[in-house]
């Protein structure tokens, strides 16, 4: 009786390893609650990462000798914290929750490296309240579940600060998480804006920034007819919107307007619509890896000669770099940073990041610049109020504060909690990159200053939508 | 209507269905023939679009990179088929979870290799104009490649020893068995077939789109639909299921809204498999 027995269970054996493959990868994927308990001892290694730069070779770089001057200031503050908080050698715990992997990593990776490249940046030049960061980074894995179980992670970590998310429905997901954890959050991501409430400050730009700038140069310099293409979510609409607004207030006129849900790859009977249209330009609002197949399309049929393309999005999940230089020429954008802004300050960051990721990165986008800022803004507001208390932080933020950053001065403005931002205009070129042939200084994010005043009501807590 | 309009709404239905029929038929040599229902197949396609722009970077004429990514994708498949699939048909929800691993396997290990964005290669050729609208040859050779691969499984499978033997294997795997028909190298073979075709597909797109790891995901549902809508014979269902389903998305897309046309495409594939359980080319009265 034994042998058949034993036969037909090691007949059977490759299959149940198959299968337990396929669930081992699946429940990898789509994360586990019970990971809350049990899991986090076990992955801990990969998710805390020790700041490395006190200890080890990325430390000894000119910059670590390099004393902030405001350092006989920084000591003084650090001696009366040392009574505050328990001890001053303990490392400082912050957050980060990004979609490192999946379909949204697209945008996550560049964001993550520049998480790494601050802390580290952060910790060489001495620290927060002269104590090292140490990053408690997860991934967010693209699964809207794994943002909502992250940010409870992350309340119970016991963390100064914490900057998540990238798509807006993840960050409506975890922001009233922070919130009434009275967890300080930064979102550091260009998009649809509105965002009001005093928990949160947002580095990334809002339409209204971007399409400030662009319109009108688009309507004067193209011609006044446009024709939108938008991703169909609240982004596409809000910004369609906007687009819509600015150009009546410039003479201009949106002679068609389509939206796409995210996974729509083919646009030839869009291109077609387009061209019986006829606009001067078409004005592109698509988002993710499935719509950058219309700049390719769009070159394939040869329309993006005659009818150029103008864009609040196209690069940001560096589209320039994927598409070939023909898919991607005369493509007209508007962003706060671009990689070849030819600025000494933009030339250190840039050196400093190929340093630490090598010669061949393939573009740092604007997204990662948005949290550089918002790390370093955080650490030198916390560094200037001389405590981590969420209260005295928000205070210093809302005093405006101003940062140096690669692409400029860029202000925090304390009523609505988002950045005043230098803006410019680029255009694609032959290399995967773009030129950038004008940038406008202090662009205000003018819908979120009108429609929200969080000095004067810090009680808001919601998302405005012109309208 | 001005007829260099008739001839652009034309040129565009044709080639959504060219398209559908492509991402669709290596599914469906491997649905049709083997019941495997290959969740990794838009994964399939996102090799081939990866292994073409490795070729064409490594030097190689930009069709034969194609026709060496379709062949790769093949050799892919057959490995995996005799690694995992075999053990695993006639299991319908295991090979749906076996497959799902290895599509998440695959989508990480390119985005490991690759990056999460990767340098684009160019359309190898240009534009034409017909009256007032410009449109891109590539679509024309789009169009026949589609019709070619189609014609080619059907010879395959029609006229050729390995053909009859698949089928067999198919129909009556004992039968085939008893009569001295090695079943298992011919399914090695068959799954290898609708690999390759697949790897095809993605090599003729890789142009056309943005080559990124998780490009399969926009291709593996509609390519789903398409087949389980085609029905039993499978080529034949392919191809008039990639028919219909695009002419109503273009239809409605072109007379609405894109958000009309994935929807009313979704709503055909419902009421045809509502009144068609068995898809177009279902019998009615099998069973």
């Amino acid at each position: 009786m034994n042998t058949p027995r034993e036969q037909r269970k090691w007949s059977r054996w490759p299959r149940l390893a198959a299968a337990f493959f396929a669930l081992a990868f699946i429940a990898a994927a789509c994360g586990n609650d019970d990971d809350d308990q049990t899991g986090s001892a076990g992955d801990g290694a990969s998710q805390v990462e020790q700041p490395a730069t006190a200890e080890d070779g990325t430390g000894d770089t000119p910059e670590a000798t390099q004393a902030p001057p405001s350092s006989d200031e920084e000591e003084e503050e650090e001696e009366e914290t040392a009574s505050v908080e328990e001890s001053t050698s303990e490392p400082i715990r912050v957050g980060s929750l990004l979609d490192e992997t999946g379909p949204l990593n697209i945008y996550g990776t560049p964001m993550v490296d520049a998480t790494r490249l601050a802390i580290a940046d952060i910790n060489a030049k001495g620290g927060v309240l002269g104590r090292q960061l140490e990053l408690v980074a997860l991934d967010s894995k693209s699964d809207q579940n794994e943002y909502i179980t992250g940010a409870d992670r992350l309340v119970a970590e016991d963390l100064a600060v914490v900057h998540a998310g990238i798509t807006s429905a993840s960050r409506e997901a975890i922001r009233p998480t922070f919130g009434e954890a009275e967890l300080l959050y930064f979102y550091n991501v260009l998009y649809e804006g509105g965002v009001c409430d005093r928990n949160t400050f947002v580095t990334g730009v809002v339409p209204t920034q971007q399409l400030q700038v662009l319109i009108p140069w688009a309507i004067e310099n193209i011609g006044p007819r446009l024709y939108i293409l938008a991703a169909d979510y609240n982004y596409g609409q809000i910004s369609a919107d906007w687009v819509r607004h600015y150009a009546a207030e410039h003479g201009g006129e949106i002679v068609g307007e389509d939206f796409f849900p995210l996974d729509v790859a083919e646009f030839g009977t869009t291109i077609s619509a387009v061209q019986s249209a006829a606009p001067d330009a078409v004005m592109s609002l698509l988002v993710g890896g499935a719509h950058m197949s219309f700049y390719s399309q769009y070159a394939a049929a040869g329309v993006n000669e005659s009818i150029p393309v103008v864009s609040t999005t196209f690069g940001l999940g560096n589209e320039q770099v994927a598409l070939d230089p023909v898919s991607a020429e005369n493509i007209i954008v508007a962003y706060p940073y671009f990689q070849e802004l030819d600025t000494p300050q933009n030339r250190a960051f840039v050196a400093a990041w190929t340093a630490e990721y090598g010669d061949d990165y393939p573009y740092i986008t604007d997204l990662a610049v948005y949290v550089w800022e918002g790390w370093h803004m955080w650490a030198d507001a916390v560094n200037a109020a001389g405590t981590l208390d969420r209260d005295s932080v928000i205070a210093q933020l809302e005093s405006g504060v101003s940062f140096d950053s690669p692409k400029g001065i860029v202000t925090l403005d304390g009523g609505s909690h988002h950045l005043v931002q230098p803006v410019s205009l680029a255009r694609t070129n032959d290399s995967g990159g773009f030129d950038v042939f004008e940038t406008y200084d202090n662009i205000p994010p003018s819908f979120e200053q009108e429609s929200c005043d969080l000095i004067a009501n810090p009680n808001i807590n919601e998302q405005f939508t012109p309208n | 209507m001005a007829l260099d309009r008739l001839f652009n709404l034309g040129f565009d239905l044709f080639s959504g269905i060219s398209i559908l029929l492509l991402v669709s038929i290596g599914l469906a040599v491997i649905f049709g023939m083997r019941g495997i229902i290959n969740l990794a197949h838009g994964e399939f396609i996102m090799l081939g679009a990866f292994a073409t722009l490795s070729g064409v970077r490594s030097g190689l004429n930009v069709w034969l990179a194609m026709l060496v990514a379709a062949v790769a994708v093949g050799i892919f498949g057959l490995v995996l088929e005799r690694l995992l699939i075999r053990r695993l048909y006639g299991r319908l929800f295991d090979t749906m979870l076996a497959t799902w691993g290895v599509s998440l396997i695959l989508v990480q290990v390119v985005d490991n290799h690759y990056g999460s964005v990767t340098e684009g290669i160019r359309v190898p050729v240009g534009s034409f104009t017909v009256g007032e609208f410009s449109m891109s040859a590539y679509n024309l050779i789009l169009m026949g490649a589609a019709a070619a691969l189609t014609v080619g499984t059907f010879t395959v499978m029609r006229k050729t020893r390995y053909g009859l033997l698949a089928r067999a294997a198919t129909q009556s795997p004992t039968m085939a068995q008893e009569l001295g028909v090695n079943t298992s190298l011919i399914n090695m073979w068959t799954f290898g077939l609708g690999s390759a075709l697949a790897g095809a597909a993605g090599a003729l797109l890789a142009p056309l789109v943005g080559v990124i790891p998780t490009m399969g995901h926009t291709y593996v549902a509609r390519s789903f639909m398409t087949v389980i809508v085609g029905g039993p014979s499978f080529i034949a269902g392919t191809v008039s299921a990639s028919g219909l389903l695009g002419l109503v998305e273009n239809v409605a897309t072109n007379r609405f809204t894109p958000v009309i046309g994935q929807a009313m495409l979704l709503i055909a594939a419902i009421v045809i498999l509502r009144f068609m359980p068995q898809g177009l080319t279902g019998r009615r009265d099998t069973r």
